[in-house]
């Protein structure tokens, strides 16, 4: 009969298949602190131009603008995100495209590309006060999604994202403000959190 | 003692079908080659073992035409998945009692 040692191995290699096999673990801290910085710097960005056009009306040059402005936060907090996951990665020698990955990618995509359509859809109708709320709101749904294929941390990322994109739904009048609490403040306390907890 | 180790699956005794077995029970469907990377093993030395479960009826084979290719996938049957468990249950039983 074999040894204790040997059936604890075996449980021991079980449980790290199981994991590793379902889930993406290699989500860097990094990637949340950057994606942070980011979203502060977006909302800094736009907090001057509003000082500039001196009021929140939206014109047609200002709605292009802003769109624009998010499609590069959106690519640089992705962009960024990507690097640390997979130098992460590659540091702890996991493979970077697996199927938990591609889970991980479509669960979080496509409540984002609703929330997406959702928001250009609120913009066509000129429901411009409500956008940064339902942004929030279908970002923290997207995270709570995924969080099934990664580390479980990040479901109360998604959870917080949710409850401050309610809040400016409620007060619209912050709703700047909580979006930059939301993308920016939050990622970067997740991140940090994540970093000491799994990386140092 | 004696039953504890019985009721142990000697189908699982092999490290690579418990491997096997445990990514198996946690995803929907797992194709060969995930299997291989994920395992670091050989194509021949995994199908051998993948041959033992799929006889004992524990694994169910899929194949597709993904173009030209067959993509094969595998995933657990009901029966694979209470054998499983239940030799995880004597695992732990068996530690337990040796503590």
């Amino acid at each position: 009969m074999d040894s204790i040692d040997n059936r604890l191995k075996d449980i021991a290699e079980i449980r790290s298949l199981m994991e590793q096999s379902s889930k993406f673990l290699s989500l860097s801290g990094l990637s949340g602190v950057s994606a942070g910085a980011v979203g502060i710097a977006a909302c800094a960005i736009a907090w001057m131009q509003l000082g500039k056009s001196g009021s929140d009306h939206a014109d047609t040059q200002m709605l292009l603008l802003y769109s624009l402005e998010a499609v590069v936060t959106l690519a640089c907090a992705i962009g960024l995100a990507a690097y640390f996951s997979t130098r992460m990665a590659k540091r702890n020698g996991l493979e970077v495209w697996t199927a938990a990955t591609k889970y991980l990618v479509m669960n979080l995509f496509v409540p984002l590309a609703a929330g997406g359509a959702f928001c250009g859809i609120l913009a066509y109708h000129g429901i411009y006060w409500l956008i940064a709320a339902a942004m929030l709101i279908f970002y923290g749904l997207a995270l709570l999604n995924a969080s099934k294929y990664t580390l479980r941390e990040i479901r109360y990322l998604g959870i917080s994202e949710i409850g401050l994109g309610l809040m400016g739904a409620m007060w619209p009048d912050y709703g700047l403000i909580l979006w930059g609490a939301g993308f920016g403040m939050l990622h970067v306390l997740y991140g940090a959190f994540m970093y000491m907890k799994y990386e140092k | 003692m004696k039953d504890i180790v019985e009721s142990l699956n000697k189908a699982f005794e092999n490290r690579v079908r418990l491997a096997v077995m445990s990514i198996l029970v946690v995803n929907d469907s797992v194709d060969f080659n995930s299997l291989k990377q994920m395992l670091s093993l050989t194509d021949g030395n995994l199908a051998t073992h993948i041959a033992v479960l799929e006889h004992k009826k524990y694994v169910k084979v899929d194949k597709e035409f993904v173009g030209k290719k067959t993509l094969t996938t595998y995933s657990v049957t009901v029966s694979g998945r209470k054998a499983f468990t239940e030799h995880l249950n004597a695992l732990e039983k068996l530690i337990r009692q040796s503590k």
